[in-house]
């Protein structure tokens, strides 16, 4: 617990080492911001679902941007050396890294807060979609978060880490929309539905809250996980 | 402390580490010494428990580096090749962060980081960014991180890399002192740091082991007995040349350049016997005049560049 906890600060605290998590965080609010807003006074929808329905859009950019440099520049700068010759397991270091880059995600997310006490100042907006949507939005980013981290344990250049991982994210997300689903199979399209990343948020969105949604994140979270504490292992393979 | 037996580690069809097999006892400096690309950084990364051998076997203090994994870990203190640090941390996070993965307790962190950076020379340095910090100041925070939970085993894979003259000194004597109570094990390829910091050296080149000892015992090694004189004399050329390969004691002796009538000899002395005396008197004894007379030892360099380009 206390490794887990180390890694989990020292890894908190590099995002902040930096300029780049004050530039995403920015950008984040503000694109976000921009399309709350306009379809706030353009369209006058005291709605947060137009924010919710572009967050997995904007997720596809900005988690792995959050998820990149983790292993890939530990590996660069050679300290994956140390980091493995440390008296730590895998799944520590693995964890430890997974719980910051959530932590981060969850902070940016709820910074979005005036948003929602906007529409409370104005209007009587329906809660249960506004809580589920932001559950439903840490989930999915969550899972996002596991298969980027994985992706940058697989590569020692971030660049390629976020590409790779923005299309996966992108291949998991897009199984389970309409279009996809109606050039497959009648049988299968119910399987890539509930596979695909955003059906889930969706559901959580409505703001009843399934646990077979929640279980379908953890599964995915788990999964990659899983995988990356194996690509992290593997240079004990051979 | 350390054993290593028959280890061997391919890189796909390189074949990196070949067979070797040491040990190191405790107390002792062992300077790992082989030219680039020997496996020197390969048997490290091994005995760190970074990565496994393909075969053989290593332990440290009896602990095996593969099943006992975590508690070889938590004995060593390693800095690995090119100490990589994070450039972007604060040199004080960095040593705390290293204190908590280290299992020291944390009322006595603050404590320990600073004793470690006063050795280190690191005090006033502590609240700079790693990124900011001259190369010399990098590697102190290197050994700081690898000496914070005062480990039994040190390993130092070329510690002094990039190093202005006098931080290699600095850093060579204090890795000379940090190592009377630990086990060292210090990788370079470079002679002079080996010999000025360990008690014994091994040589290791193409992943084998081509010699080991302490520096005078690998000296004796590789001497073939024959000592070297270099003299030079004013005088007749041919007569010269003919009274000293007369000289008894002299196997071989031969002309390597000559300047305004002085002649400059290598002269090869047989087995066990100094002739610099009996040269002296020959000169003397002829009325020449000596203008230089020099004996050379055959020096660890010799040794090591023997050792390490031959063909076998
Ligand atoms: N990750 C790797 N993948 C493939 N081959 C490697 C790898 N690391 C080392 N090698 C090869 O293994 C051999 C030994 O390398 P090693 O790094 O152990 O040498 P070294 O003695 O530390 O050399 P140097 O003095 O240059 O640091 C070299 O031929 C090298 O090319
Ligand atoms: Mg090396």
């Amino acid at each position: 617990m206390r490794n887990i906890f180390a890694i989990f600060k020292k890894e908190f605290r590099s995002y902040f080492n930096s300029p780049i998590a004050y530039i995403f965080i920015t950008a984040f609010l503000v694109f976000s911001g921009w399309l709350f807003f306009r379809g706030f006074f353009l369209i006058g929808e005291a709605t947060m679902r137009p924010f919710f329905s572009i967050l997995p859009w904007e997720f596809l950019f900005f988690v792995p941007a959050v998820t990149m440099r983790m292993w890939a520049e530990e590996k660069k700068l050679g300290t994956i050396e140390l980091l493995m010759t440390f008296p730590l397991n895998d799944y520590e270091i693995v964890i430890g890294k997974f719980l910051a880059a959530f932590l981060f995600l969850t902070i940016t997310v709820l910074l979005t807060f005036p948003f929602p006490l906007t529409l409370f100042y104005l209007n009587k907006p329906d809660i249960g979609p506004i809580i589920g949507g932001y559950l439903g939005a840490l989930l999915m980013g969550a899972a996002y978060l596991s298969i980027g981290l994985f992706i940058s344990s697989l590569t020692e250049n971030q660049i390629v880490a976020f590409i790779v991982s923005i299309f996966t994210c992108f291949a998991l997300f897009i199984i389970g929309e309409q279009i996809v689903l109606t050039a497959l199979p009648s049988w299968l399209a119910p399987i890539f539905s509930f596979l695909g990343l955003g059906y889930h948020f969706e559901s959580i969105g409505r703001g009843v809250i399934d646990s077979r949604d929640l279980i379908y994140y953890i599964s995915v979270i788990i999964f990659f996980l899983f995988l990356n504490i194996r690509s992290v292992e593997s240079r004990k393979w051979r | 402390m350390i054993t290593v037996t028959n280890l061997t580690k391919r890189y796909g069809p390189t074949l990196a580490v070949d067979n070797i097999s040491f040990e190191v006892k405790k107390g002792e400096i062992l300077g790992f010494l082989g030219p680039n690309g020997a496996g020197k950084s390969t048997t490290m990364r091994i005995l760190t428990c970074y990565m496994p051998p393909d075969e053989g076997k290593a332990t440290v203090d009896g602990l095996d580096t593969i099943e006992d994994s975590l508690k070889v870990r938590e004995k060593i203190g390693y800095l690995p090749e090119n100490t990589p640090l994070y450039y972007d941390m604060w040199v004080i996070d960095y040593l705390k962060f290293v204190a908590e993965i280290r299992k020291i307790p944390p009322a006595k962190i603050k404590a320990r980081i600073r004793e470690i950076a006063h050795l280190c020379g690191l005090d006033k340095e502590l609240s700079k960014s790693i990124g900011q910090l001259s190369k010399g100041y990098r590697q102190r925070v290197g050994l700081a991180q690898t000496l914070i939970h005062n480990p039994d085993v040190l390993i130092l894979d070329e510690p002094t890399t990039g190093l202005d003259p006098n931080q290699i000194i600095e850093i060579r004597s204090l890795i000379k002192e940090i190592g009377r109570e630990k086990t060292v094990i210090l990788c370079s390829h470079i002679l002079p740091e080996v010999q000025a910091t360990c008690n014994r050296i091994i040589i290791i080149k193409d992943g084998k082991i081509v010699g080991s000892g302490t520096p005078e015992e690998l000296a004796a090694q590789a001497q073939g007995g024959e000592e070297i004189v270099y003299i030079t004399i004013n005088g007749p050329q041919d007569k010269i040349q003919e009274q000293l390969n007369a000289l008894e004691g002299v196997q071989s002796c031969c002309l390597l350049g000559s300047e305004n009538g002085s002649y400059r000899f290598e002269v090869k002395s047989k087995q066990g016997v100094d002739v610099r005396e009996a040269l002296f008197r020959l000169v003397v004894a002829n009325n020449w005049s000596l203008t230089e007379l020099m004996r050379t030892h055959i020096t660890l360099e010799d040794v090591f560049k023997q050792l390490t380009t031959e063909e076998n």
